[in-house]
């Protein structure tokens, strides 16, 4: 056989036949398009994060680009504005809520600040939000005292729900607030109220309300009087008395006590003078009365 | 004979699975062009087993993706000669079919033209008692067929059974659910040089492909340029190749004979070049741009330049007239059609109701063959081009593609052969004691 080295073969040679027919074969053109690429990067990746310091610079270098966006000024806080509070609540607020400023806003948890703000018994509800040109924002609603509590360890004020808004020095700081006493009182400021309500024509007698026993009310007026209500059902009773007063004027009367805990059987407490003066009276009549005869 | 059965059968199961795959290279290994188509198999009547041949003659079910020819080298004759060379040449068209259908095959179907083929009739008769003819009948009456002595060195590559009769009734086609007594079939065995098989098996397998498949091309070219009507009445195709003419005769859509004569295209062009002391390639080219077997008076005056690389100025300035070119074309091509006629006669087709004889093959381009060959093979002759199927590249159209084209049919709807059938049960030694025991019966 005579060599034909100055013609080229045209035919394939074996290995370029096998590889024209591997790169013809579905699974390895997948392999080659998908498989190879995606395995080479991960390989690459594993190679160069394999090493603990490359890792570590690649977290502390994330972290740094993280801090320099966060410290950017447009997200920097600067001053906390409290908006709805009186002066005392709003330096409450600021000592529990302690922030330096200035801060970047992504470090602010304002549920956090929210919650701590509500912690306050005075504030009834806060919204905390950031408004633009770095404040920190906290919209307080405050709580409106409703009584005065005379509780075991000094004056406290109630709003109408019966939660503590702040303690009291003095009963005639805040006059125009009616006075509840007895254990407790706090629970019941509601009743409170509306027997207050109904006390409207006796309002300048009225001294206080004092809780009997955890379980109903006494009306103190001055003069030493008390009306003694029922537990249940305190509102009408007390409109009976006031209906009393107002008919007879039973209160102006040197009356000690009005009990009406028994609804069906009002019961009157005379004073001394009065029970000897009523008693004197009566032996007068009789003894008018039986001279007559 | 189990051993080539068992081949046999192990390349239909291959090629139902290549199709199951849906790719199959075919390959037809010529003395001077090796061919491969590349088919898929996707169409409508895929996997379809109907009786017969579905839609388009049962084309619908595949298309040509890629086909590529390349020049021949190692196959002399049409048979294998120098292994390497032919495997660099199955590797050169494979690989630039691939490149057109761009995908990759991993079965092929070959055809093969040499190999000294032989056509054995065979006859085998069975008695069936009554009883509807079943499937298995069907295979015992196939193993019944005495198979004659065809030496060593062979191997079976065909054995279709053509012909079945049933009692006294001939010429079934399928004698399946028919009752009768006595079943006798006639089977065409092909037989071809074993050690042809072995080394395009080898060469196949060289190139990382399966064999699927493997039929002589004489057959191939058969069933691509004989119309039906010529399968069905008697035909002869005549496959004028390079190196091999190969003849296979039709008879009711069957293959009944097949032969070679081991004349082709390439003893004409080697004649030129003796003749006209020209080299190879220029005699070939020669004979395909001027070449023709009919002279005429114009054909005197019709000077061909031969040309030459030798320095001799009038060596390299030499022409010749057509007519003397003619003169040497025109034995060699009546030898060869002498030869065809010779195998037709001893085939016995003379006693064919039709006498068609169809030219198909590279070589049967030669013009004026038309007028040559009814001198030679009788007034019924014709020039064959292979059927037109789907995706085939205008390139390959050509006469010289028939064998090809065949293939494709055949990978499509392969003719039940002899190892389509089971293997006959009464070989067990239950079944035999039972008919005993009935002889017994019968007998006593």
């Amino acid at each position: 056989m005579r060599s034909l080295s100055r013609l080229r073969d045209p035919a394939p040679s074996r290995s370029a036949y096998k590889m024209q027919r591997l790169m013809l074969t579905p699974m390895f053109r997948f392999f080659l398009r998908i498989g190879l690429p995606v395995g080479s990067v991960l390989i690459a990746v594993a190679i160069y994060f394999g090493d603990a310091d490359r890792r570590e610079a690649l977290v502390s270098g994330v972290a740094d680009i993280r801090r320099q966006i966060e410290e950017r000024p447009e997200f920097m806080v600067n001053l906390m504005a409290i908006e709805g509070a009186s002066a005392e609540v709003a330096e409450d607020i600021r000592e529990i809520v302690p922030i330096d400023f200035p801060v970047s806003s992504f470090d602010l948890d304002l549920e956090q600040i929210r919650l701590r703000a509500e912690e306050i018994d005075a504030v009834a509800g806060a919204g905390v939000r950031v408004r633009a040109g770095g404040v920190l924002e906290i919209e307080v609603k405050e709580r409106q005292p409703a009584v005065v509590w005379r509780a075991r360890d000094g004056l406290e004020l109630l709003d109408a729900g019966g939660h503590r808004v702040a303690a009291l020095a003095y009963r005639a700081d805040r006059p125009d607030l009616p006075l509840l006493a007895g254990a407790g009182a706090h629970k019941a400021v509601g009743e409170a109220l509306s027997l207050l309500a109904v006390s409207e024509p006796l309002a300048p007698r009225i001294r206080g309300l004092l809780r009997v026993g955890e379980r109903r009310w006494d009306v103190v007026l001055d003069r030493g009087q008390r009306i003694l209500l029922p537990e249940t059902d305190p509102g009408p009773a007390l409109e009976r008395v006031i209906a009393l007063d107002q008919a007879r004027n039973l209160l102006a009367r040197d009356l000690a006590v009005v009990d009406m805990r028994n609804p069906e059987r009002p019961t009157l407490r005379m004073n001394q003078t009065a029970a000897e003066t009523f008693r004197d009276s009566k032996f007068q009549d009789m003894t008018t009365k039986m001279s007559d005869r | 004979m189990t051993d080539l059965y068992q081949r046999q059968r192990a390349m239909r199961a291959m090629r139902s699975a290549a199709i199951q795959r849906g790719v199959v290279a075919i390959l037809d290994i010529g003395s001077s062009k090796v061919a491969c188509l590349i088919l898929r198999f996707d169409g409508p009547d895929r996997l379809t087993e109907t009786d017969g041949i579905g839609s388009l003659a049962g084309q619908s079910s595949f298309r040509v993706i890629g086909a590529a020819t390349t020049r021949s080298r190692g196959v002399r004759l049409g048979e294998i000669d120098a292994m390497a060379e032919t495997e660099r040449a199955i590797r050169t068209a494979v690989q630039a079919a691939q490149k057109m259908a761009l995908v990759r095959v991993d079965h092929a179907i070959a055809c093969i033209s040499g190999g000294a083929p032989r056509s054995y009739g065979l006859a085998g008769q069975i008695e069936i008692d009554d009883a509807p003819v079943s499937e298995m009948d069907v295979a015992r009456v196939l193993a019944a067929c005495d198979v004659p002595d065809y030496g060593d060195a062979r191997e079976i590559l065909h054995a279709q059974p053509v012909n079945f009769a049933l009692d006294h009734r001939t010429g079934l086609g399928d004698p399946r659910g028919q009752i009768g007594q006595r079943l006798a079939c006639d089977m065409h065995m092909l037989t071809i040089d074993s050690a042809l098989i072995q080394n395009l098996l080898y060469c196949i397998k060289r190139c990382d492909l399966e064999l699927a498949g493997v039929a002589s091309s004489a057959y191939a070219s058969g069933i691509a340029s004989l119309v039906e009507d010529e399968q069905e009445l008697g035909s002869a195709c005549v496959d004028m190749g390079g190196g091999a003419t190969g003849v296979s005769i039709f008879m009711k859509k069957h293959m009944i004979y097949a032969d070679t004569v081991r004349l082709g295209g390439d003893h004409v062009s080697m004649d030129i070049s003796k003749g006209l002391q020209i080299p190879l390639n220029t005699a070939e080219r020669i004979k395909t741009f001027h070449g023709g077997v009919v002279a005429t008076g114009m054909d005197d005056r019709d000077m061909i330049e031969l040309g030459g690389q030798t320095g001799d100025w009038d060596h390299d300035r030499r022409s010749v007239s057509r007519a003397e070119l003619i003169g040497i074309i025109r034995p060699r091509v009546e030898e060869l059609l002498e030869d065809v006629r010779t195998r037709l006669d001893a085939a016995g087709f003379e006693h064919l109701p039709s006498q068609q004889i169809v030219l198909t093959g590279g070589a049967s381009q030669m013009p004026g063959l038309d007028v040559l060959a009814p001198k030679i093979l009788g007034q019924q002759v014709r020039i064959g081009r292979p059927l037109r199927v789907q995706g085939l590249p205008q390139a390959v159209t050509g006469p010289a593609f028939s064998s090809a084209v065949g293939l494709c049919l055949f990978a499509a709807h392969p003719q039940d052969e002899w190892w389509d059938f089971e293997i006959p049960t009464d070989r067990h030694a239950g079944k035999s004691l039972r008919r005993a025991v009935k002889w017994f019966k019968d007998n006593w």
